[in-house]
Order: structure tokens, then C-alpha cells, then sequence
């Protein structure tokens, strides 16, 4: 991570009031303003429209082994996807995938 | 009495938020190793997860800021992910509108998924619940995760200070990531997107400033929701 303090505290306070205030956007000033269908439906897919594609270039090129792909975080990412999923347990999904990179480091070692 | 029965609406509303704790305290704790990892002060993980209270958000504006994208591009991506609070804000204000201004204000800033999901279901099955009653159960349902977040993030925090930097921690970014969104992908739509956004954002990854994850998401958004769209309209 390379910031100057400047800048982290514009991200951490810019980042407040714009969460804020899409928080309280109809609850306050838009409140008499009926959202439309289409918006709705558009709105419910941010989180799994943001997230992976987030993720995918961090698993596929991590940042410790200088963006070479690396079979043991692949492997670890796999584990916490099917943990994840099947458990819907986030907890157990991080851990078991921690505990897998830990065993793969071991067993493949850094790529 | 009016009062009593607000009163036992607050705790009605803990008791409904309270099972919330158990997701939200590990949350907290692993975004507050991580943020001080990543080499957030003390103070600015605190402040963070004060000023936001949104976990899936802070996570992404980390990973963005280890990944040392422009400082725009990180606050766009962090608030992309809060996007859908503005349908939550829009589906809760038809129940508490008519509260006094200062109450929804403060419903807005505890907001977050779960007091949302529990609200929500609560007000539509006792839609003649009295308004002074409704703000009661909604602040009593968030308070447990909202005390328990900066509880866990803070002890996060000490815990992650005292962890020696660079100790193989930098995947439990994706992993808790992962964690996230793998139980979110309920639907075939839901699917689509997801792997609209994998996709984009893998290809688009020339694109200078970041800005290729904000192109891979609005395109996600519209596939997800263009899917749902048509799956509607040929099931009826």
C-alpha cells in the first residue's frame, strides 16, 4: 500500500458520506419518490456484480508472488468457493481456505 | 401505555437482530487484522468501520488500496458494492416515512443488510404496527450487529498490529472475499452475473486506472438483472 495519510482519509471519509448518503437517499430526501421496477432490479445486483470481479484478478494473479498464477492459492480459493457455497458459513469458508493455502504451501511450496 | 410499548418493541427488535451477531463478529475481527496488515493506523481502521459500517464495502476499498489503485477509482469501487442500500433505503421508507426526520436519519446510518432483511419482513407481516413502534424494532434489530462491528473491528485491529507484517496474510483478502459471495449466488441470475463480472474484469484488466472492475460491473448489473427479467416473463 503506497498513500500519503492525505489520501487515506479522503478514502475513509468520502467513503463514509457517499455510503451514507445512498443510505439515507429514500428514507430522506427522495422519500415521496417511488423507485422504479427496472432500478430495483438493477440495484439487486451489485454485491455479485462488484465482488467477483474484484476477487478473480487477486486469485489468479496474486500480489505475493508478483502476479504469477500459483496452483496453491487456486487451490485455497476453490476450497473457500465450495466451503462458501455449501456451508453458506463464512467463517469456516475463510478458514478452511487459509488452512488449505497453509497445507499447500507445505506440500507445493511458493510458486 | 405508548411508552412501554415502544419500549418492548426496541427489545422485541434485539432479540430478531441478535442471532446477527454470530456473522457480524468475525466479520469484524478479520476486517480489522486485515486492515491494520495492510498498514491502516489504529485510528483509520476505527474511523473506517465507524464512518461506513459496511463490511463487504471496506473490504473492497483494502483490496483496492493494496492493489494501490488511484484513490478515486478505490472510493467508486467501495461504493459500487453499497449500491444496493439505496433499494433498501427505498423499501424501508415505505414503512417509516412518516417518522420525524432525525429518527430516519438514524435509521440510515445503521442501515446495513441485515437490519434491512429483519425489518423488512417484520413491517410486511404487521403493516399496522405504529409508526413510533416500527423505528423501535428497526433501531432495537441493529443495534446488536451495529455494537458488535466495532467491538470485533477494533479487536481486530489490536490483533492485527500485533501480528508481524508480511506473515502470508495478503490472501486473506480474496478468501474472505470468496466467503462473501459464494452463499449471495442463490439464482441462475445471480450466476450470470457473477461470472459476467469474472470474465469483464479478467479481460479488461488493460484498462489503465482500475476502471475496467467499474466497465465489468455496470455490465454485470444488466446482465443480472436482464436474465431476471427474462426468466419472469417466460415462466408467466
Amino acid at each position: 500500500m503506497n498513500y500519503t495519510t492525505t489520501e487515506i482519509w479522503v478514502i475513509i471519509i468520502a467513503l463514509g458520506i457517499g455510503t451514507y448518503l445512498i443510505r439515507f437517499s429514500f428514507l430522506g430526501p427522495l422519500a415521496r419518490m417511488p423507485m422504479p421496477p427496472w432500478a430495483i432490479r438493477l440495484l439487486r445486483y451489485t454485491p455479485v456484480a462488484v465482488i467477483p470481479g474484484l476477487v478473480a484478478p487477486l486469485v489468479l494473479w496474486p500480489v505475493a508472488t508478483d502476479g504469477q498464477p500459483d496452483a496453491a492459492r487456486l487451490i485455497a480459493a476453490a476450497t473457500a468457493l465450495a466451503l462458501g457455497h455449501f456451508t453458506k458459513n463464512v467463517i469456516l469458508a475463510v478458514l478452511g481456505g487459509g488452512a488449505m493455502l497453509f497445507l499447500m504451501l507445505r506440500l507445493i511450496g511458493q510458486a | 401505555m405508548a411508552t412501554s410499548s415502544t419500549k418492548s418493541a426496541f427489545w422485541r427488535g434485539f432479540r430478531d437482530g441478535a442471532p446477527f451477531i454470530f456473522a457480524a463478529t468475525p466479520f469484524g475481527l478479520v476486517f480489522g487484522v486485515m486492515a491494520t496488515e495492510a498498514g491502516l493506523s489504529l485510528a483509520e481502521a476505527m474511523s473506517m468501520t465507524v464512518l461506513v459500517i459496511a463490511g463487504a464495502s471496506q473490504f473492497a476499498a483494502l483490496s483496492q488500496m493494496q492493489d494501490n489503485a488511484p484513490v478515486v477509482v478505490v472510493i467508486l469501487a467501495a461504493l459500487a458494492v453499497n449500491l444496493r442500500m439505496a433499494m433498501y433505503s427505498a423499501s424501508l421508507s415505505v414503512h417509516l416515512h412518516s417518522a420525524p426526520l432525525w429518527q430516519r436519519a438514524v435509521a440510515a446510518y445503521i442501515l446495513v443488510d441485515n437490519s434491512y432483511a429483519v425489518g423488512v419482513s417484520r413491517f410486511e407481516r404487521t403493516p399496522t404496527m405504529p409508526i413510533d413502534q416500527k423505528m423501535a424494532y428497526y433501531i432495537g434489530c441493529a443495534v446488536p450487529v451495529w455494537v458488535f462491528w466495532y467491538i470485533a473491528s477494533y479487536v481486530g485491529a489490536l490483533v492485527g498490529q500485533s501480528i508481524p507484517a508480511g506473515f502470508a496474510l495478503d490472501f486473506i483478502v480474496p478468501l474472505a472475499f470468496i466467503a462473501i459471495v459464494a452463499p449471495m449466488i442463490r439464482t441462475l441470475p445471480h450466476l450470470g452475473a457473477a461470472v459476467t463480472s469474472i470474465v469483464a474484469a479478467l479481460g479488461l484488466s488493460f484498462v489503465p486506472y482500475s476502471l475496467g472492475l467499474l466497465i465489468a460491473a455496470g455490465a454485470a448489473m444488466i446482465v443480472g438483472s436482464e436474465m431476471e427479467r427474462r426468466l419472469a416473463s417466460s415462466a408467466s
